[in-house]
């Protein structure tokens, strides 16, 4: 196992910049999670880690040593493509030994290992089989089993799980959480879905036009995201982003409001509906969607005509479309971020300001 | 009706081609005698007389063999020169990639009779003419380019991820291409080489050009030379254009197992 370092990575291709300088500490036997809608640069940098991709300009290093010229083969890591990317003329157990052939292990060696990896993800039964006969769940096992046979310094996964129905996703996302605890392994892991970036990493970097806007363990990336981008990004359903001029309150003490004005945060979880004349604000309900547990309402709030915001109830609240409502948002969870350039504003007291949950 | 006509137009195109076939079968097995006399549609008595006569006296045995050697090898160092050739302009990024295809198609694109006096004169120096290596080369010129173009879109086909996971898994790119792309190019490939050999068997001028006698002389240059200065003995015609459609059609039979595709089946997800 083995740390990743990335420092002042770019990458071009032609006048495009997929990846700027980006530098990036990846610790041993982490599992850091890039996430960013698609376009952000996010799968560039795992081919540029894996050497598939060469950098323009700055340095990788895998285990302290420098691999920035080094071709992948000789770098020792293992990947799980998003399309699994098995070999399709060979049986499941030449797909798992095609890697240790290469680097010439012993073939007692070799079976002995086949055989473990093969129990542990249940593929035993399917040693014999070409992956054309398998399902794409059992193929997506068999893409891991590949990678773990190995024995790598590092994993690489692209999106492993973005071609698995939803129900398959929920399980084999515990699954890898659970080799990656067994495993004790480093691991880079690439998604759009933030759902998954949060329950799998031990730290989330946040990717946006090829660039890292914050790197932080999932709670911290969901309680004090660094910018506008990243908080509307995370969580689920996304963090309403209000103009602080429309919202009658005061900004906490010790908070400088930029020239620029402010703009708040609110995840809709954080905001209580209450009668139209004891919230800090009032709105009518123009649409309620039911989620299952949860409802989720948006309301046109007075003073904000081109904006709906998004409020979270719990399914049995009595409350229908077309109802005045107010809004009593939690003053211990509002996020304050920059209104031009959309960085957070921490205000002198914050530090204390979200431990309670 | 539409779907009647829908069913009986590959019959009457099967029945259409081979129709020809079928009357220089007749035609074969029919004495000199009535063979301008209207040929029945089943010939009675058979009449083995031209086939002896062809590998008899007419030795049908020598351009047979000879065609047969230089199809065979044409086809072969055309796949051995072009995979790799065809590998490099399919997946490296290097400048001048599309000159240079542009340049080897535009090599095929000469008129054949335009290059046989520089070939000549070429294969003269090399002391070539009248030699199977003297028409495997100028084959060559012509089966290089076809088979670059064609594996160039065989090789696009293979998916770039199989070939990354088999670096990451340790393989150099040689590796990688000997061990995941060939074998999953192989219907490709076997197209490839199948047109190849097709185009050799079936090649007329450079072989009537570059070779002198009847030693060296292809089975198509072999059958357009039967004709004497009074007579064409079509009955040995026929039956040679029959002979010389034989190894062709085994090789496509041979061929065309591998020519049903589906061998990248599963690898990535479809």
């Amino acid at each position: 196992m083995a740390s990743i370092q990335l420092e002042h990575v770019e990458k071009r291709f032609g006048d495009d910049v997929a990846v700027r300088d980006l530098s990036l500490d990846i610790a041993d036997g982490e599992l850091l999670v890039v996430v960013g809608p698609s376009g952000s640069g996010k799968s560039t940098v795992l081919r540029l880690i894996a050497g598939l991709e060469a950098p323009t300009a700055g340095r990788i290093r895998i285990g302290g040593v420098d691999v920035t010229d080094t071709p992948p083969q000789a770098r020792d890591l293992a990947m799980v493509f998003q399309h699994y990317a098995l070999y399709p003329h060979m049986s499941v157990r030449d797909n798992l030994a095609f890697g240790l052939r290469m680097r010439n292990v012993a073939a007692e060696t070799i079976a002995r290992r086949i055989e473990d990896v093969a129990r542990s993800l249940g593929l035993t039964p399917l040693l014999d089989r070409r992956p054309g006969q398998l399902s794409g769940g059992e193929r997506q096992r068999v893409a891991f089993g590949r990678a773990v046979v190995r024995e790598p310094r590092a994993f690489l996964l692209d999106e492993p799980l973005s071609n698995l129905d939803p129900r398959l996703r929920g399980s084999t996302r515990a699954e890898l959480a659970l080799l990656h605890q067994r495993l004790g392994a480093t691991m880079v892991y690439v998604t759009h879905d933030q759902e998954e970036a949060m329950t799998l990493g031990t730290r989330v970097a946040v990717m946006r036009d090829g660039a890292i806007e914050q790197v932080a363990p999932p709670t911290e990336v969901y309680r004090r995201p660094a910018n506008c981008f990243v908080a509307q990004f995370v969580g689920n359903p996304a963090m309403n982003l209000l103009p602080g001029a429309s919202w009658r309150m005061a900004a906490p003490q010790g908070l400088e409001t930029p020239r620029s004005g402010l703009t708040v945060g609110i995840r809709p979880q954080d905001i209580a509906l209450v009668g139209p004349d004891e919230g800090d604000t009032a709105g009518r309900v123009e649409l309620i969607e039911p989620l299952g547990g949860t409802a989720l309402a948006h309301v046109r709030v007075d003073g904000l005509p081109r904006q709906l915001v998004r409020v979270l109830l719990a399914d049995d609240a009595d409350i229908a479309v077309g109802a005045r409502v107010g809004l009593r948002p939690r003053r211990d969870r509002l996020h304050f971020f920059n209104g031009s350039s959309g960085c957070r504003i921490t205000a002198t007291d914050e530090s204390d300001g979200h431990g309670s949950d | 009706m539409t779907g009647t006509a829908a069913r009986l137009l590959p019959v009457a195109v099967v029945i259409a081609a081979l129709a020809p076939l079928y009357v220089a079968l007749v035609g074969s097995l029919t004495p000199d005698a009535r063979l301008f006399q209207s040929v029945p549609l089943v010939p009675t008595p058979l009449v083995w007389d031209h086939y002896r006569a062809l590998f008899g006296t007419r030795g049908f045995w020598v351009p047979l063999g000879n065609s047969l050697v230089v199809a065979v090898a044409t086809t072969l160092l055309a796949l051995l020169l072009g995979a790799p050739c065809a590998y490099a302009l399919a997946r490296l990024r290097f400048r001048g990639r599309a000159i240079v295809l542009a340049l080897v198609l535009a090599v095929s694109m000469l008129p054949q009779i335009s290059v046989v006096p520089p070939l000549f004169l070429f294969l003269r120096e090399l002391g070539l003419i009248d030699t199977h290596a003297g028409l495997v080369l100028p084959y060559l010129t012509f089966a290089m380019p076809l088979t670059i173009w064609f594996l160039v879109t065989v090789f696009r086909q293979v998916p770039l991820e199989i070939e990354e996971a088999a670096m990451m898994d340790g393989a150099s790119r040689l590796v990688a291409f000997r061990r995941i792309v060939l074998p999953l190019a192989a219907p490709g490939l076997a197209t490839t080489a199948l047109l190849t050999f097709l185009f050799s068997w079936n090649e007329f001028l450079f072989a009537l050009t570059f070779t002198l006698g009847p030693e060296r002389h292809t089975v198509p240059v072999a059958i357009a030379l039967f004709r004497g200065q009074y007579q064409v003995p079509w009955g040995e015609v026929l039956a040679a254009a029959l002979v010389a459609t034989l190894p062709v059609a085994l090789v496509v039979l041979v061929a065309q197992r591998r020519l049903v595709s589906g061998l990248t089946a599963g690898g990535v997800k479809g």
